[in-house]
């Protein structure tokens, strides 16, 4: 459905965004995952045909950006980083004037802005002025005008940005539900929105993408050992050179905390030894008050990929 | 054809929204009606009184045209305040749509920038019309009491040129608007150039150089002049039309050139 190729912007000095290639099939939900600054924005704004590429080139529903770009804007939603409202608005109002320019047919304009609002869970504030609503409804009026023409594509920068948790779950919810009819692509620094709404992830650093995959696949990736987490109670010498002699442990450390200790026991990835451990603890003697694995977080690949 | 109407539809109600249009459509009729009263009726009448009695005492002169001279004034002054009103309708138009991030939204959606440009020239010249349209109860007034019947040419004539004098200063000022994020440096910018436009003939010391009469001819107030005394110059008629297209030309490049100026 959007197909980037070697893509670049550059400004003055310096690339925004340099030679950036990928794909994003239908249907599917990509996240764009980066510092600020990385470039995202600069990605979608191509991708909406609202600024030209230095070079290379981006296609959707295989019409190219620059070329055709009345193609491709009747096909994109686009919520930028501030949603673009007139506040001097009623919410139906302003849906039902984004659906005329963006060539919704007279006879549907009205049923198409009923649905974004009914999707975006702001039928009841119809008649209300934009300048009256909180931070999170004017979020979901941004969504709202971005479906309100049904696109095939829905490009959303930042969509949870500014909003306090509770809307935050609001809008991933919502996203969730736009997932299968629209293509999405979504930017965002937080990771947790990522692992909870994304198919797939694009990480992208100082222009340039750094990593691609699935979020699971990414942490399991990056991940070079599985790491479980202990707290026994005994000596720290004692424990140490009891769980060094497991078959696979490469590596044991352990700490004093509260009166217990704090061990972790390091192994290569894909084997899993915590029955083996815990085992090993009570058969030894030891009073085991916790036991967990814990493999590298989307965080930890993150910070190891843009730092 | 329909997009151009969607943005103009948008746009004019945006104004009465807001008390933009009730404030400057407000003061602007204030303003014009005091000085017509004050200014301009009383002191014609007065005028008027002293012409008479210098003639029956020196047992000659004729009649004054009354209507005519009202018509001239009014019309003048009222051109006069629209300068100060103009930049205050459209300073804001590109310059908010920029601020709060809806120009990008326009940008990204199937509208051409010439549609938009369009769309909001011809709200602007609305609204203008709006602001001009109740004065036209002064003319009625004095009409009622016209004796030769009132010059109707003249009058409609007058608002034709008004309306074309406004076309040119809601031109310029749209596209100023389009350059900045500012809407105050929007407003105080197309009131300097609409003043130099105004008086630029001041700077024409001789009038029979070449650059004397271009500076001359440069001057909106100039051609306004002709229009209120009734006389419909084709010269003045392209004067006023290719500096509103001049206006229209420069904001549509203006649009263009935003995708590649954002850094």
């Amino acid at each position: 459905m959007i197909e980037v190729e070697h893509l670049t912007k550059s400004y003055g000095r310096g690339n925004a965004v340099s030679d950036i290639s990928f794909k994003v099939n239908k249907g599917e939900i990509v996240g764009f995952l980066g510092p600020n600054g990385a470039g995202k924005t600069t990605t979608m704004r191509i991708i909406t045909g609202y600024l030209p590429a230095t070079s290379g080139a981006a296609r959707v529903a295989g019409f190219d950006v620059a070329e055709q770009s009345m193609e491709v804007r009747k096909r994109i939603g686009y919520l930028p980083e501030v949603p673009p409202l007139y506040p001097e608005m009623s919410v139906r109002d302003y849906l039902e004037f984004i659906a005329r320019i963006k060539g919704v047919a007279t006879a549907d304009i009205a049923s198409r802005s009923a649905y974004a609002m009914e999707a975006t869970a702001l039928t009841d504030r119809a008649e209300d002025l934009i300048k009256r609503l909180s931070r999170g409804y004017k979020q979901r009026v941004g969504i709202a005008q971005a479906i309100v023409h049904d696109p095939a594509v829905v490009i959303l920068d930042e969509p949870t940005n500014g909003l306090d948790p509770n809307q935050i779950i609001e809008v991933r919810n919502l996203i969730n539900q736009l997932a299968g009819e629209h293509t999405i692509i979504l930017s965002t620094h937080i990771l947790k929105e990522v692992e909870e709404t994304c198919q797939r992830v694009v990480i992208i650093n100082k222009g340039q993408i750094v990593a691609e995959d699935t979020p699971q696949n990414l942490s399991k990736q990056r991940a070079g050992s599985e790491r479980t987490h202990l707290l026994i109670k005994g000596e720290a010498e004692a424990v140490k050179t009891m769980l060094t002699a497991i078959e696979g442990v490469s590596n044991v450390e352990a700490s004093e905390k509260e009166g217990l200790l704090d061990v972790m026991v390091e192994n290569p990835a894909g084997r899993d030894l915590r029955s083996q451990i815990a085992a090993r603890v009570i058969s030894g003697g030891f009073e085991l008050y916790e036991l967990r694995s814990e493999s590298l977080s989307l965080e930890d690949v993150f910070r190891q990929l843009t730092t | 054809m329909k997009n151009i109407l969607a943005i103009y539809r948008r746009e004019l109600s945006s104004n009465f929204v807001s008390p933009i249009a009730y404030v400057v459509i407000g003061v602007f009729l204030v303003i014009v009606g005091l000085v017509f009263y004050f200014g301009i009726f009383t002191q014609l009448i007065t005028k008027v009184m002293q012409y008479k009695m210098q003639a029956q005492q020196s047992g000659q002169g004729g009649d004054i045209d009354m209507p005519f001279l009202l018509i001239q004034q009014l019309m003048g002054f009222a051109a006069t305040i629209s300068l100060f009103m103009v930049p205050m309708l459209t300073m804001g138009s590109y310059a908010e749509e920029r601020k709060r991030g809806t120009m990008e939204m326009l940008m990204t959606s199937p509208i051409t920038e010439l549609q938009i440009v369009l769309g909001k020239f011809l709200s602007g010249l609305t609204l203008y019309g709006l602001l001009v349209l109740p004065t036209l109860a002064y003319h009625l007034y004095i009409a009622k009491f016209s004796d030769p019947s009132f010059p109707w040419r003249i009058m409609w004539s007058a608002y034709l040129g008004i309306m074309l004098l406004g076309a040119v200063l809601i031109a310029l000022g749209l596209f100023i608007s389009s350059l900045t994020e500012n809407q105050i440096i929007a407003g105080v910018v197309t009131f300097a150039v609409s003043l130099l436009l105004w008086l630029v003939n001041m700077f024409a010391a001789d009038t029979s150089t070449t650059i004397g009469k271009a500076l001359e001819y440069m001057s909106v107030i100039r051609h306004y002049e002709d229009f209120t005394r009734g006389i419909i110059d084709t010269t003045s008629l392209v004067f006023y039309v290719s500096l509103t297209l001049l206006g229209l030309f420069l904001t549509w490049q203006s649009l263009n050139s935003m995708r590649w100026r954002r850094a």
